[in-house]
């Protein structure tokens, strides 16, 4: 079986389809992009000098987050994982939050009400089963809300890929499913996960559309995921886009990615760069300026900054806190281990 | 007042909470066969198919889907056919379900409840006698009951429903239809967290939970009949453990036997018993006496009587006691 990506931006960003959105549109965008990029090497250095906790860098991988979530309206759900703060941050859930988790601090889990992104999921391919869940509330509630979620290539490796895919592909719940397959889960390539030709052809087993896209395309991504977004919408069911993209650094900060793989196969994608080819688009349009794209990475160095520093200032939680959201009520086991940690802690 | 039996008694909780729409049934055959005990019989046909909902055979995927519709503002009540089919499932309700109130800091919740058939004695197949309720009483931001009657099965079901965190909810599969009882008609709830004094009793205190109860209850009319008297006490909620009603009886009697049909080590009562040792100590006559499976696989129909705690048991725990 096989599926042709979809591209609308070539690498030389030169348009080989029609866009779906228009240029003012385009511009939005690609600022989102170049904040996240901003945010995404900020805090990997602020890891390395002690600040954050494990950091799993999302370098290469923002055109398919920000272009997932460019379709979706406030009151449509976002449920992804760890390695995707840019979608997170594009839905809503503030830097502060994100950095705030980084940090280890539970604090960060809570967004604003009225956000609807869960906390990242941490464990892999758990999480997709819970956009179903969401979206087939909002069936049930008869909204037109959807819910969309962000796994990787490693993920549909787990049994709970298939369970969320047959879940939704049965009752046709108004799911979104992208897999940014990055090539790598930690060490092993996408070849040692699936022996399949692609993942989106997975789709066909659950009786739901798959779509193969160039993840590093932001238009391409802007277009499948508005498609399968308004497919959900309108009742039509479920869908799977495999972003077809990779993963630039390590799968974390506390991984060497030289012990598995090539410098050279990661050259190979440096020119196929999902910012450059923007860039190039506007700038061939006339919407783009050297003073511009300083700006934009100075506000996001600086907003990364800032919330490093409300972070920090912000006191630890002391032993009360960490029992304080355990129950909407604490229990009177609890209770009585909130005093027992008190008489320790003052010995 | 009406006579019902304990699947009885759960299926009109169900009606009931099924009148408020954010009220989901979902799990394997729950709607069109009413499940594989018949629990839910004819509550598809009254509330919808949309209500109460034939899953595909998954129970990672139901529960983790009942999670997503509580976060998103319903209140589902998921069945696992079997206890022991509930382990696919351990993941989601450890990972997920008893975290994500503390992981979004009171954000995002998940107000449901997981009914599961639980404990051996009525001569199934492997994996459908299991009573693993220890796993769940030790996961954190769960609540875990255990019913023993039909008015606490109506009361506790509903009362699990409205609460605001997850519960998991164990119905012993051998006293489904086998205890009968009055329910009271008009609406009521059996708060969780609090244990019911069954039985007063002034020499040795006996505490069980589940379908263990009716066991301790022939005991305690046994001993009664050789002058032991003994006070029963249902724990009905295993997590949290309503530790005061326990500490203040055994600090009366001075003796306790607890028993539970789950496999002996790290069951729920080493914790019980951990508890009394902490806070009753000093009035303790005799050493606490346990009574429970043993730590094998639960023996298959020919011989699981081998396995279950008999009331021949829980009556000599109780001798024993009274030697001390």
């Amino acid at each position: 079986m096989s599926l042709e990506p979809l591209h609308i931006l070539g690498p030389d960003g030169v348009l080989v389809a029609d866009p779906p959105v228009p240029m003012d549109r385009t511009r939005e965008l690609y600022a989102q992009m170049v904040t996240a990029r901003g945010y995404d090497r900020k805090a990997s250095a602020m890891q390395r000098q002690g600040r954050l906790a494990t950091y799993a860098q999302f370098e290469g991988q923002e055109a398919c987050q920000i272009g997932a979530v460019a379709p979706l309206r406030p009151a449509d759900w976002l449920v992804a994982t760890y390695r995707d703060a840019a979608a997170m941050w594009a839905h809503g859930y503030p830097w502060l939050n994100l950095v705030l988790g980084r940090t280890g601090d539970e604090r960060g889990g809570r967004p604003p009400e009225g956000v609807r992104v869960l906390p990242p999921s941490i464990t892999v391919g758990g999480h997709m089963i819970h956009a179903v869940g969401i979206a087939w509330a909002e069936q049930i509630k008869a909204t037109d809300a959807v819910a969309l979620t962000l796994f990787g290539d490693g993920a549909t490796s787990e049994g709970d890929f298939h369970e969320a895919m047959n879940f939704a592909g049965v009752y046709r719940i108004p799911t979104v499913f992208v897999c940014q397959n990055n090539g790598w889960a930690i060490s092993m390539p996408r070849e040692r996960q699936t022996a399949s030709d692609t993942i989106a052809q997975k789709a066909d087993a659950y009786g739901m559309p798959g779509m193969l896209v160039d993840g590093n395309d932001l238009l391409a991504v802007v277009a499948a995921t508005a498609e399968a977004v308004d497919r959900a919408r309108r009742g039509d069911g479920p869908t799977l886009i495999e972003a077809l993209t990779y993963r630039m650094g390590p799968h974390t900060t506390t991984d060497d990615a030289r012990r598995y793989r090539h410098d050279d196969d990661v050259a190979e994608w440096h020119p196929r760069d999902p910012l450059e080819r923007v860039r190039r688009y506007l700038e061939a349009a006339g919407r783009w300026d050297a003073a511009w794209q300083s700006e934009l990475e100075e506000a996001a160095a600086e907003a990364v900054e800032d919330a490093v520093a409300t972070a920090e200032g912000m006191p630890a939680f002391t032993s009360d806190e960490i029992f304080a959201a355990m129950y909407e009520t604490p229990t009177m086991a609890l209770l009585e281990q909130q005093r027992l940690a008190h008489r320790d802690e003052s010995r | 007042m009406t006579e019902l039996n304990v699947a009885q008694a759960l299926n009109a909780a169900l009606d009931e909470a099924l009148a408020a729409p954010e009220v989901v049934v979902l799990g394997e055959d729950v709607g069109r066969t009413g499940g594989v005990f018949r629990i839910t019989d004819g509550l598809q046909e009254r509330h919808g198919s949309d209500r109460v909902i034939d899953t595909p055979v998954a129970e990672s995927g139901i529960i983790g889907a009942a999670f997503g519709m509580a976060v998103a503002g319903l209140r589902p009540v998921a069945e696992l056919q079997f206890m022991g089919f509930s382990y696919p499932a351990v993941d989601q309700v450890i990972s997920h379900v008893g975290r994500i109130r503390n992981r979004s800091q009171h954000r995002f919740t998940a107000p449901m409840v997981i009914r599961i058939p639980y404990g051996a004695g009525i001569g199934a197949a492997e994996h459908h006698m299991e009573s693993a309720e220890a796993i769940y009483a030790h996961t954190p931001g769960i609540k875990v009951v255990a019913v023993s009657n039909p008015r606490d099965a109506k009361g506790l079901l509903l009362a699990a429903i409205d609460d605001p965190d997850p519960v998991i909810f164990l119905e012993p599969i051998r006293i489904y239809r086998a205890v009968k009882g009055e329910v009271p008609d008009e609406p009521y709830r059996v708060p969780l967290g609090v244990a019911a004094i069954e039985r007063e009793g002034t020499d040795v205190t006996m505490i069980a939970y589940g379908a263990m109860m009716r066991e301790v209850r022939a005991a305690a009319d046994e001993l009664a009949g050789v002058g032991i008297s003994a006070e029963v006490i249902d724990l009905r909620t295993l997590d949290p453990i309503d530790g005061e009603a326990i500490v203040d009886s055994v600090r009366a009697t001075g003796r306790a036997v607890v028993v539970q049909e789950a496999h002996r080590t790290a069951g729920l009562a080493a914790e019980i018993i951990a508890q009394i040792q902490e806070k009753a100590l000093y009035s303790l006559l005799a050493p606490v006496e346990r009574v429970t499976g043993w730590d094998t696989v639960v023996p298959l129909r020919r011989a699981e009587h081998h396995y279950v705690p008999t009331v021949a048991r829980i009556t000599a725990a109780a001798r024993r006691t009274m030697e001390g």
